[in-house]
């Protein structure tokens, strides 16, 4: 495919995620049409006031509904982007952000903030939860690196075999805290199920700060990654120091992925889906996959969370939605590529 | 003009406490074919390791061109050695055309283009190794043999004055590993090319080669042109093999006989 095509692909992927935001922040209980939309956002970027719309709209749209599109499509985009970059450096396509039981971790982190109130040290929730979630995620990174650290060259079964490890530990973590929680397991198994619901200008702040950053530096770094495809000993030989980026790029892809689990809880199947979807169409350079990753992963779940809170009747929750769209139409493309590759 | 490229001192080299190569001396020099044979777990992987520099020598010293390999970064070595490995798998859909191209990669600046001169060495190299019909193929539908050109034209790609060879054609039938190796005979006498092969066939090390490197037990055990080398002696001590060594007709070279019976 020539860099021409790839790139009409790319502005054309910009301009539906841009089209998604305008449409979906329309959507809802109050109707908003897209040009009221952009008016508002247009007026409020010159500091002007929105005088001939309903009075309420632009109070919907900035201080409700935007917080929350904006925070979902980052967590899509830097959940597909972690995916791409896991993918690429465990040689696994079928690798996913959560491959090393970072989601555990944070689930674990969560679960602890919850059944902390039993105990009686009573954090809000709306602060201790994302703290919690986002140590526990960066506790288990830092278990699986020590425990994968005795294979010098972090090989990917290694760190595939540790990350399970951790992971089958923290469960057993959260069934016990779940068995504590008594009454409150609700909590924790709502939280585990993500949601996006009642997310504010802070939580597309915190998001900003990790998500944007990491995925500037994996674009740095995105020519090697398509040279560690040939396997580690070959890259060292092309120039590229693999081992230093490969930790590189891991922690950056655990960053995002800690933080974008820490505002939204664990939402499976975009980081797996999107990478896959996105290589079919545009092969596996990844100088043009991770930015592509980031806006078909964010439009996803932006559409994804749309489709919750303005379409279905009663909201149910955006990870169990994700999982339960994305599983089969993922076992649809894998049989489909399974027959191609036989034929 | 001074034609060495490696000079090794002394080297020695340990896993943990397990050590893999103690006092080699060795000198290598340029344009020449050297074969390096010995027996499983006689060290020969971690000689070439050492010679590329993904491996730092225990004790003693690796010099390239008088300086120390240690100095060059990787980058820099980059585009002066060049590896095939044995083994060779891709999970990713490249296409035959990108994975040579991958060879260019140390030439190429971040952020650039390839530019004229990339894509003729990317051309050229394909057809060399006769894969210019494959070229828009993905490497992951490819049989054994077309594997192993595209893996050998990438290395070619890379445009190197060494050419490391760890078992290159092991995977092969005879047919794909007659015509590599003469390529790289071609090349050796053309171009000055400098080939270490790991080698694991000895008619084959014998048939192509200049000089032989014998390791055994972690050690040099003889280094001369392969007319001297192989000898029913040499096969039995560092083999334990019983041979009967004769010549090819054509040019003289050795030709072993093993006694399978």
């Amino acid at each position: 495919m020539t860099s021409t095509k790839q790139l009409l692909i790319l502005a054309i992927l910009f301009i539906i995620l841009c089209i998604a935001i305008i449409t979906a922040t329309g959507m809802g209980f109050l109707q908003i049409t897209p040009r009221e939309v952009v008016e508002i956002l247009w007026n409020k970027l010159l500091g002007r006031e929105s005088l001939d719309i309903n009075p309420t709209f632009p109070f919907v749209v900035m201080e409700v509904r935007l917080p929350r599109i904006l925070t979902s499509a980052l967590v899509g985009g830097g959940l597909a982007v972690a995916g791409a970059v896991f993918q690429a450096i465990l040689l696994n396509p079928l690798a996913d952000p959560y491959t090393l039981g970072i989601s555990s971790g944070a689930a674990f982190g969560a679960s602890l903030a919850i059944i902390l109130t039993i105990f009686g040290i009573v954090i809000p929730v709306w602060f201790s939860i994302p703290v919690f979630a986002f140590i526990g995620a960066m506790a288990t990174l830092i278990g699986v690196f020590s425990l994968a650290s005795t294979d010098n060259k972090l090989s990917s079964n290694t760190l595939i075999l540790s990350g399970v490890i951790i992971a089958a530990i923290l469960s057993a973590g959260i069934g016990f805290i779940k068995y504590l929680a008594d009454e409150q397991v609700s909590i924790i198994i709502f939280w585990l199920m993500g949601s996006f619901v009642g997310r504010t200008w802070s939580d597309v702040l915190t998001t900003v700060v990790i998500v944007i950053p990491g995925l500037i530096f994996t674009l740095y770094f995105a020519r090697d990654l398509n040279i560690m495809a040939l396997g580690e000993r070959t890259a060292n030989t092309l120039g590229v120091d693999s081992g230093r980026v490969k930790k590189m790029l891991l922690v950056c892809a655990s960053l995002i992925t800690a933080i974008c689990v820490s505002v939204s809880g664990i939402i499976g199947f975009v980081g797996l889906i999107i990478p896959h979807l996105l290589r079919m169409i545009l092969g596996p350079d990844n100088r043009m996959l991770l930015p592509a990753c980031f806006l078909g992963g964010a439009t996803l779940l932006l559409g994804a969370d749309t489709i919750t809170r303005a379409w279905l009747p009663s909201e149910i929750p955006i990870g169990v939605l994700t999982s339960l769209i994305g599983g089969p139409f993922f076992c649809y493309i894998f049989r489909k590529k399974q027959l191609a590759k036989a034929s | 003009m001074n034609s060495l490229l490696f000079d090794i001192q002394d080297l020695s080299f340990a896993y943990r406490n397990n050590t893999v190569l103690q006092g080699i001396d060795l000198q290598l020099e340029k344009g020449k074919f050297y074969g390096l044979i010995g027996a499983n777990g006689s060290g020969k992987s971690t000689l070439l390791e050492l010679l590329m520099a993904t491996l730092s020598p225990g004790a003693g010293s690796i010099k390239y061109k008088e300086r120390d390999l240690k100095d060059y970064s990787r980058q820099e070595l980059a585009t002066r050695l060049a590896l095939v490995p044995q083994h060779f798998s891709m999970d990713f859909e490249y296409s035959v055309y990108d994975v040579v191209l991958m060879g260019r990669h140390p030439h190429i600046p971040r952020f650039s283009s390839p530019s004229q001169h990339d894509i003729d060495a990317v051309e050229r190299a394909m057809e060399t190794m006769d894969i210019t019909h494959l070229q828009e193929r993905m490497v992951i539908a490819l049989s054994g043999g077309e594997l192993q050109r595209v893996v050998m034209a990438r290395a070619l790609a890379q445009e190197t004055e060494v050419l490391i060879l760890d078992e290159a054609t092991s995977n092969l039938d005879i047919q794909h590993t007659i015509g590599i190796m003469r390529v790289i005979r071609k090349r050796v006498e053309e171009n000055k090319l400098t080939v270490i092969a790991a080698i694991h066939d000895l008619n084959l090390a014998a048939a192509f080669c200049d000089d032989c490197l014998v390791l055994k037990d972690g050690s040099l055990f003889a280094n001369a042109a392969v007319k001297q080398i192989f000898t029913p002696e040499l096969l039995q001590t560092v083999f334990s093999v019983d041979a009967s060594v004769d010549q090819t007709p054509e040019n003289n070279h050795p030709l072993i006989q093993f006694r399978y019976q």
